[in-house]
């Protein structure tokens, strides 16, 4: 494979591990934001914690696995990336561990003030880590000042815009309805009946801070389109896209909650595609000076490396992908609380 | 405080924080496939409760070990994205495979252990014990392969950057980058195997998991100790004791065994490190001080007590105490590692290498002349072994890092053809090839100001010690609670009586409502 090949297929395969990332552990974030207002008694909080127990550590290696071939395959950007985000990917941290931690702790003490703690810690821990996933985004699309190395020239504050702001609620409203969906699936009896409200009332925020954020971008981010006017195909993506949204009330309504599950999920790849369609070929778009931009071709390893890579892809990702199978039909159905759980 | 320093000690005390819980779970996991395993053949259900035992301990660190491990894996972009585009196209794919090969297997398998035991069946179980302990080890080999690389680098060259450029004249080609007018370079793999199996890479390793495994030993022992101690749970706490300190010794003889051919290796890729450790100055014969306080000004140990010649019998199992052994004098003063740090890090490491073998040969002895319940003061000891164990892992880890410095990849040393010295320069002195290495100071993020890093590394010290505080409570009450008493029963589906009284609790909470709203 000549070198451009290669970085395109790297760039196909990280886009790959982060729509698995946003799928899986996006509806973890999501039943954390929802976890304080749906779950009413001790115990609907335990369900709701344990409908995603066995899963979460499982689902955040996406994003792990994601952090290492980003460093393995485009150095410069993974470099560039995170030393631009400092603030928000030490908060994003601090979010994944509390997080982790909440779900750990929380059942260890059988005191209200404890578990109250844990549950706030929990909540917290989802949304910000959504937010800040969002801001990022956001963040990116809009390029930022770079030097002539790669490195961010800007501020923290010059990446909190109102168009960074706006796709941070969104993916947070994204998750919250995934979420909900989720435990729809999970749950029942009175908790799936609140759910019900939950999933539409998700939605239609959801849909409205959709409908916000893709007219923002049309008209103040004219580069996000530049790739559509040249590969009209491309608007399959988007059209799919409203497809898939407009399935899940619908599914929703018919009582098929599978149904709606993959549409959202469907929503989620379909977003992730067009966020990489709209920066490609750039990893990280300079503002100040085109030249400067971290793109999946002056940014990449050397071609051994990238074939290394893709070796270690078709050895692992089989047995990643069969022992993922395997863990979800082990907790397959609805979940129940037994001595192991949380 | 610049953003090297900041830096250097947010990734100190992040990555000292995340390898208190890798040991444990390596440790444990193996114990936990040993127990398994003997409650699948014999269905004992001692087995089968102190495994339960354990397997609640292992779950309740794992998610502090992961918890802390993402740090680790944003720290690298965060501050040290100079290093990280240095080093990128090598050390990523190490960190990338550890991600497919070790962190899916260990997670996804975690959930079955923790949760399935009725969902299950037996074997299925077991394997996913296996699968379990085996993921966490393969997580240290890639982890220890990306370490190793950075203090012995091999299977790589270090070639110029290039980038389509636009030349004066209109046409364009593929030229090397040059940025401010410096020629920007980086580390490529040109030998995946060499870089895998790089010349530190077997030894470090064995050492690695040794250790994991006396942290695994002597936590046992320092829980069953305290039960024999207090009394309880006696027919658990015995089976335990005397199978963890057989474990403990034969890993603390491996430690001291790989320990000593590991430092010859260092001598052999690193010798100012090897030098720093040990407070030798002058080459010539080496002199081994036991202890005493390294004067690097006046390049001499006060208060030394040392055994003459003891140096160059370590360096070279050299019987005639008497070879050349290369010292700090051969290193320009700016290429030499600190020296207190290295030196008493590795004292205590060795020392306490020392004390491991004579408190489990004690344990042993005494639990073979079933005398142990009366030694209450070797029964202490081995209840707060385990805090020391940890810090010996930890000091062997700053001594091999901070013995690193002032690089954080090492170039390569050049050793004459009888290899008894160093090619040095007409000053005598040895003249590192700077364009193979990457100093410390030059690895940093520019991106990130004093303030960020001041902020982040405040925040971490912060949040850090509050979790060890929570989880030190977690763990004191799990360990009170003990293994269950009864009998098998619960081993074979809920409805145990340990079930019954959770169950009455988590219900006590529920009618007391603490969740009033809802939206
Ligand atoms: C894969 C790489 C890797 C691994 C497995 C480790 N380290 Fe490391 N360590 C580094 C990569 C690194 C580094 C990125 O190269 C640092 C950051 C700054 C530096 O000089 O080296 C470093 C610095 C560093 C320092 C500060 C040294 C100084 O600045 O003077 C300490 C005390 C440790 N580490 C301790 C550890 C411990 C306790 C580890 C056990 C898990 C460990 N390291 C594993
Ligand atoms: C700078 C170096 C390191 C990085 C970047 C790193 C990264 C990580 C990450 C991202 C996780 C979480 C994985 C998950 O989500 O499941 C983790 C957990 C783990 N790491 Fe590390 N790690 C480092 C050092 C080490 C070392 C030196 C060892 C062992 C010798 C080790 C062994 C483990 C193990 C066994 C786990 C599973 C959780 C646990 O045991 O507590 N890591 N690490
Ligand atoms: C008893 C005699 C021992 C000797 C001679 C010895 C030798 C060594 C040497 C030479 C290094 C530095 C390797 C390098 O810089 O590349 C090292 C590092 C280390 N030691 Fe030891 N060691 C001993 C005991 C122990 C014990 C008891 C433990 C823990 C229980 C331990 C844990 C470690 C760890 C975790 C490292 C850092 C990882 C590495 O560089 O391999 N060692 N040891």
């Amino acid at each position: 494979m000549n070198p451009e090949l290669l970085s395109i297929t790297w760039f196909i395969l990280l886009n790959v591990l982060l729509i698995g990332y946003a799928i899986l552990d996006g509806f973890d974030l999501g039943v954390g934001i929802l976890h304080p207002f749906v779950a009413r008694s001790d115990n609907e909080r335990r369900l709701v914690m344990n409908s995603i127990g066995p899963l979460w550590d499982g689902n955040e290696v996406w994003l792990v696995t994601f952090g290492g071939a980003l460093f393995a395959m485009f150095p410069d950007a993974y470099a560039s990336i995170f030393s631009a985000f400092y603030l928000p990917f030490v908060l994003l941290l601090f979010a994944l561990i509390f997080r982790a931690v909440s779900l750990e702790f929380r059942s260890k003490k059988v005191s209200a003030v404890w578990r109250t703690f844990w549950d706030i810690l929990f909540f917290i821990g989802s949304t910000l880590a959504a937010l800040l996933f969002g801001v990022a985004i956001g963040a990116l699309m809009q390029g930022l000042e770079l030097s002539e190395r790669g490195d961010y020239l800007g501020t923290f504050w010059d990446m909190i815009s109102g168009f960074s702001l706006a796709v941070g609620f969104f993916t947070v409203s994204l998750l919250a309805m995934h979420g909900a969906i989720y435990l729809y699936l999970k749950t029942e009896g009175p908790l799936q009946q609140r759910l019900l409200g939950w999933m539409k009332g998700t939605f239609y925020v959801y849909v409205s801070l959709f409908i916000l954020v893709t007219a923002w971008s049309t008209f103040f981010i004219p580069a996000s389109l530049q790739h559509f006017s040249s590969y009209p195909v491309l608007w399959v993506v988007p059209l799919l896209n409203v497809l898939a949204i407009a399935n899940i009330p619908r599914a929703i309504q018919q009582e098929r909650p599978f149904y709606a599950f993959i549409s959202s999920c469907c929503t989620i790849a379909a977003l992730v595609f067009l966020f990489s369609a709209a920066i490609f070929p750039d990893l990280v778009p300079a503002v100040n000076n085109a030249a400067h931009s971290i793109t999946i071709f002056n940014g990449a390893s050397s071609p051994l490396t990238l074939k290394i890579g893709l070796v270690i892809v078709a050895i692992g990702m089989p047995l990643v992908l069969s022992y993922t199978v395997l863990i979800y039909w082990t907790f397959r159905g609805k979940v129940q609380l037994d001595e192991h759980s949380y | 405080m610049d953003v090297v320093l900041l830096s250097r000690l947010q990734f100190a005390f992040t990555i000292m924080f995340h390898y208190i819980f890798p040991p444990l779970t390596i440790g444990l996991g193996l114990i936990l496939a040993y127990l398994e395993t003997r409650f699948f053949f014999t269905k004992k259900p001692i087995f089968s409760i102190a495994s339960q035992f354990w397997t609640r301990i292992f779950v309740l660190n794992f998610a502090i070990g992961v918890a802390s491990g993402i740090v680790m894996e944003f720290q690298f972009g965060t501050n040290w994205a100079t290093y990280s585009r240095f080093v990128g196209d090598v050390f990523g794919s190490a960190l990338a495979a550890e991600g497919i090969f070790a962190f899916f297997l260990e997670s996804g398998f975690l959930a079955v252990v923790a949760f399935g035991r009725h969902r299950v069946r037996a074997g299925l179980y077991l394997f996913s014990v296996y699968m379990v302990a085996l993921g966490s080890v393969f997580s240290s080999i890639w982890i220890v392969v990306a370490n190793s690389w950075q203090q012995t680098p091999a299977g790589h060259h270090i070639v110029d950057v290039l980038r389509p450029t636009t030349m004066a004249d209109g046409s364009s080609g593929v030229l090397p980058w040059v940025v401010d007018g410096v020629v920007q370079r980086r580390a490529e793999i040109v030998d995946f195997m060499g870089m895998v199996f790089n010349p530190s890479t077997v030894y470090r390793l064995t050492h690695v998991l040794l250790g994991c495994a006396a942290v695994g030993a002597f936590f046992v022992l320092s829980i069953s100790a305290y039960y024999i101690l207090t009394n309880k749970h006696r027919e658990f706490a015995k089976h335990s004791f005397n199978g963890a300190v057989i474990f403990g010794l034969v890993a603390a003889l491996g430690l001291a065994a790989n320990g000593h051919s590991q430092a010859q290796n260092v001598y052999a890729y690193q010798p100012a490190k090897l030098a720093a450790f040990e407070g030798h100055f002058e080459t010539g014969r080496g002199d081994l001080n036991l202890i005493g306080w390294p004067n690097a000004e006046q390049e001499r140990i006060d208060f030394a007590i040392n055994i003459p010649g003891g140096l160059s019998f370590m360096v070279f199992d050299d019987l005639s105490f008497s070879k050349t052994v290369v010292g700090l004098d051969r290193f320009h003063v700016e290429d030499r590692p600190p020296l207190v740090i290295p030196f008493f890090s590795w004292r205590i490491m060795v020392g306490l290498g020392g004390l491991m073998i004579v408190v489990c040969s004690l344990g042993l002895w005494f639990s073979i002349k079933k005398t142990l319940a009366e030694k209450k003061w070797l029964l202490w000891t081995f209840v707060f072994g385990i805090g020391f164990v940890i810090l010996a892992n930890q000091s062997g880890w700053i001594a091999a890092e901070v013995g690193r410095q002032p690089w954080t990849v090492h170039p390569p040393v050049e050793w004459n053809a009888e290899g008894t010295d160093l090619i040095t320069a007409a000053d005598g002195r040895y003249q590192y090839d700077e364009s193979l290495g990457l100093r410390t100071k030059d690895s940093v993020s520019a991106a990130v100001s004093t303030t960020e890093a001041k902020s982040s590394l405040v925040l971490f010290s912060i949040l850090y010690l509050a979790l060890l505080a929570v989880w030190i409570m977690v763990l004191d009450r799990k360990i009170r609670t003990g293994p269950k008493l009864e009998d098998g029963t619960d081993a074979h589906g809920p409805g145990g009586i340990q079930q019954a009284t959770s169950d009455r609790q988590h219900a006590r909470l529920n009618d007391d409502s603490i969740v009033k709203g809802g939206a």
